[in-house]
């Protein structure tokens, strides 16, 4: 039997980045909240010092600070017809756990998403038609569009100190910004972070061919920086050691940098770290929660009673909390019912791997978004019309590290990855490799789902989240087209050698591809197919919102964080504005 | 793992290396904690990396950790450029690797069932830990070398028949028993190039030389003074995170 605690005002399954921005505006509010965190208390001083943060193998390859799959993992198959495997070692993605969640070791890339990409659904049928879509393809529009989002968006960008160009404020196209981007209130609160030698090339290259490349949005403080709750950045010393790894200067934007300093002493907020939540928990009517419960590293259970439970645990274990607690339809693919698992997508990679010849890069000097982008052929700022494919990618050379264990598999095509005589390359291999990289979109089919896995089981015994997803012809399609303009910008830029690269025939967990998964719980207007409304609150049980990526109707091709940083702060605002005057349901279904 | 130990004292100092890990982890690793009103910070909180212990072979036999300096040798050869994997420490990097969690496959999903002849796709599905892998591994190892070359095992062989034995792994040729060909070879270069370019302070990459050969300068943390110049040779010398070997002498 759990043990019961006192009530709170508001429960957090999870204090990442949305738990702890959601955190902040409701304690701000008045409320008492609690956070109950799966993983440990980190901090900057204690986990991430400079003293012991630059070590590749026990962050960069280990994964310290990720979650660990003998504590819960995923299974995966491609299709219904398979019996899935469980993901024993992460490779494809790589999910966080404690403290500060996957904020804690991202890259900081800060996107906003494209206007057309909020109303994705009804921009392609009227642009192309209803019939050129695929059959099996579920796009959907948002519930909410960009001009709503633009305040969160811009919100999260003070509180996260983004460092980038402005590219659109208020309806004026600024130079060297993103000129595809929706309208902004103002301009980014700190300047872009300096190039280094590929991704100065890349912006020269990519604008002598007609394109508009622009600095990558990047959650590295450019300078120092004093955010809107009074905390101070440092500025980011390019150190190389970033994305998988925490940030020992105060620079990478993260719940440590830039949320809890504040949070933390607020006496209307406490946090439990090593306590993993196992349910939400209904009343009889089944319409309502009250609360959750946790399990403690003794093994003994807690039973947490709230009033508000904010489901805030990354996307795919938002959907699994929702299925083992019974809160909405589980999706069925035959059917085409249920919401809960519908819509799961992913991000796509068409990209060309460059090589050349006689350069000093010095890639260690890099920073976890520094990198020149177009969006040229991103969303539907392109015509789709005759290509066969819809969705797009944002291009990009990066150079955000040059650590040597993974770049020692950097090789020119068909040379050795041993002996001398891969001895004799590899260091001009290592001065001389840099990519353009084309992150894609990834739109939501029928038959693409999470559901839970009738085997395999995690130490708890319950069942782990499976992924039934595979690659369609409209992403490899894309993705082929997107590596082909990569490739003719990589040889513009003089690379020796150019390798494009677009999606395999099936989807592999092996090689790390991106920790973008979206979907599963996605937000909309009609609760036949939405798991929330456009409040991020369920549609089946008013006091428990489901926040993060699994709130995506499908994928952009960007990552998504900005994004969903923007919903947890117009989903908080919703809660404060709204839902405590008239607790109920904000959208009538 | 147990079982296949004949020498008390190895299993013995395994069986420290591994307890020490968990202490270690266990002081680290805090419990269930209930935090509010401050940001906590406690002295002595950091979470340091735990070095490679000194001393003999902890996990391999005698007989494999010859075979392993063999192959790592080959893997990375000693030329004008740099020392070899072997004087780079790289089998030792792998015996304490495989002495400790990442050995043990503490992290990995281990649970059944397991199922055989899975598609590439759905990543290793093998019941065995790294440990277990290298054991088994190299025991098929020494069996087909023995059988091929005149009852040779594989640390006996002339340099050009090693790389021959490895070309033929590389491509899954020699069929080994529970442990493939092909996947062993891919292990073993992964942990070589792990040994070679991690930070010396888990054995391999002694005196930095995998730095060194690619010109990567370690732990350094602060490149502001160089941005703007970022394609001249960056000149300071590599450190690790115990430092410099001159800071350190008798290491
Ligand atoms: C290597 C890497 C690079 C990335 N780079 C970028 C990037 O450049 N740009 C970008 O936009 N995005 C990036 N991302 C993704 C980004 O980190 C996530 O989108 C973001 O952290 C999501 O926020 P969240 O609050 O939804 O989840 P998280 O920040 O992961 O927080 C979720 C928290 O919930 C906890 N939790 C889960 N289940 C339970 C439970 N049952 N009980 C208690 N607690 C639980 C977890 O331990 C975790 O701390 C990257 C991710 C990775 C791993
Ligand atoms: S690159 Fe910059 S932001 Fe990233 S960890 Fe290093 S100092 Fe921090």
């Amino acid at each position: 039997m759990a043990r019961k605690l006192p009530k709170k005002d508001v429960v957090i399954i999870g204090l990442g980045w949305t738990g702890s921005l959601l955190a902040h505006e409701l304690t701000d509010a008045g409320l008492d909240v609690v956070a109950i965190e799966r993983g440990p208390w980190r901090d900057t001083s204690t986990d991430f010092s400079p003293t012991q943060d630059p070590d590749e193998l026990r962050y960069g390859i280990r994964l310290d600070l990720f979650l660990r799959p003998a504590q819960e993992t995923f299974t995966l198959r491609h299709n219904t017809g398979q019996n899935a495997l469980p993901i024993r070692w992460p490779g494809a993605f790589i999910v966080g756990n404690g403290v500060g969640g996957a904020g804690v070791h991202w890259n900081g890339h800060t996107w906003r998403f494209l206007e057309s990409d909020f109303t994705l659904k009804t921009r392609l049928t009227e642009r192309y038609g209803a019939a050129a879509m695929p059959a099996d393809m579920q796009v959907e529009d948002w519930g909410v569009t960009y001009s709503d989002l633009e305040p969160f968006y811009d919100k999260f960008e003070y509180i996260s100190g983004t460092s980038g160009r402005a590219g659109n404020i208020k309806g004026q196209i600024q130079p060297g910004g993103n000129p595809f981007e929706g309208p902004r209130s103002r301009g980014y609160p700190l300047p872009p972070l300096k190039d280094t030698a590929p991704t100065a090339l890349f912006a020269k290259t990519a604008n002598e061919m007609g394109y508009h490349a622009f600095p990558r949005p990047a959650g590295n403080a450019s300078e120092a920086y004093v955010n809107p709750l009074g905390i101070a950045m440092g500025p980011c010393t390019y150190c190389g050691f970033c994305e998988r790894f925490g940030c020992g200067n105060y620079s990478k934007a993260s719940p440590q940098a830039n949320v809890l300093p504040v949070l933390m002493r607020k006496s209307n907020f406490s946090v439990r770290t090593e306590s993993e939540v196992l349910h939400i928990n209904k009343d009889a009517s089944g319409k309502r929660a009250t609360g959750v419960t946790f399990v403690d590293t003794s093994g003994e259970e807690w039973e947490q009673p709230a009033d508000i439970v904010l489901v805030c645990a990354y996307g795919l274990h938002n959907v699994r909390m929702m299925l083992l607690s019974g809160i909405g339809t589980p999706y069925d693919p035959q059917s085409g019912e249920g919401t809960v698992g519908r819509n799961y997508a992913y991000q796509s990679a068409g990209a060309a791997g460059l090589l050349f010849e006689g350069k000093r890069f010095n890639p260690f000097v890099g920073t976890g978004s520094l990198g020149q982008c177009i969006d040229d052929f991103n969303g539907d700022n392109f015509d789709h019309a005759g290509l066969g494919f819809f969705g797009g990618a944002s291009i990009t050379t990066s150079n955000y590290h040059g650590r040597p264990i993974a770049s020692s598999a950097n090789r020119a095509p068909g040379t050795p990855a041993w002996g001398a005589a891969w001895k004799k390359q590899v260091s001009s291999t290592y001065q001389n490799a840099s990519a353009v990289a084309g992150q894609g979109s990834v739109y939501s089919y029928r038959d693409k789902y999470l559901d839970l896995d009738p085997v395999y089981k995690d130490r708890y015994g319950r069942p782990l989240l499976r992924m039934t997803f595979d690659w369609h012809d409209n992403e490899k399609k894309m993705t082929r087209y997107i590596a082909q303009k990569c490739a003719e910008i990589g040889k513009a830029m003089g690379a020796k050698h150019v390798t494009p690269r677009s999606i395999p025939e099936h989807f592999n967990v092996v090689p790390y591809q991106s920790t973008h998964n979206t979907g599963g719980a996605i937000m909309g207007d009609n609760p036949k197919r939405s798991a929330v409304n456009r409040y991020l609150q369920s549609w089946d049980v008013h006091n428990v919102f489901v926040v993060g990526a699994s709130a995506f109707p499908q994928n952009a091709g960007y990552n998504p964080t900005g994004t969903v940083g923007a919903l947890a702060l117009w989903a908080a605002e919703a809660i404060r504005t709204q839902y405590l005057k008239n607790p109920g349901p904000l959208v009538q279904a | 793992m147990a079982g296949h130990k004949t020498d008390p004292m190895i299993s013995r100092r395994a069986l420290l290396a591994s307890t020490a890990a968990a202490a270690l982890v266990g002081s680290t690793q805090a419990k269930a904690r209930f935090l509010s009103g401050e940001v906590p910070w406690a002295p002595g909180a950091a979470t340091p990396p735990e070095p490679a212990l000194p001393g003999g072979w902890i996990y391999f036999t005698p007989d494999e950790a010859r075979a392993v300096e063999a192959i790592v040798e080959r893997l990375i050869p000693a030329d004008e450029l740099s020392p070899s994997g072997k004087d780079a420490g790289c089998a030792v990097f792998i015996d304490r690797q495989l002495a400790g969690p990442y050995g043990g496959a503490e992290r990995l999903y281990m649970k059944p069932p397991f199922v055989a002849g899975t598609a590439p796709e759905f990543g290793p599905q093998s019941p065995l830990s790294p440990a277990q892998q290298y054991r088994v591994a190299l025991k098929s190892l020494d069996a087909y070398c023995r059988s091929n070359f005149g009852g040779k095992g594989f640390a006996e062989l002339a340099p050009e028949e090693r790389d021959k034995v490895l070309a033929a792994m590389e491509k899954g040729e020699p069929k080994f028993d529970g442990f493939g060909s092909r996947p062993f070879f891919n292990l073993v270069l992964q942990n070589t190039m792990e040994g070679f370019f991690a930070d010396p302070i888990y054995g391999g990459n002694r005196d930095m030389v995998g730095w060194k050969l690619i010109g990567f300068p370690g732990a350094r943390y602060d490149y502001r003074d160089f941005i703007d110049h970022v394609t001249e040779p960056y000149t300071l010398p590599p450190v690790s995170l115990q430092g410099r070997a001159g800071w350190n002498p008798g290491r």
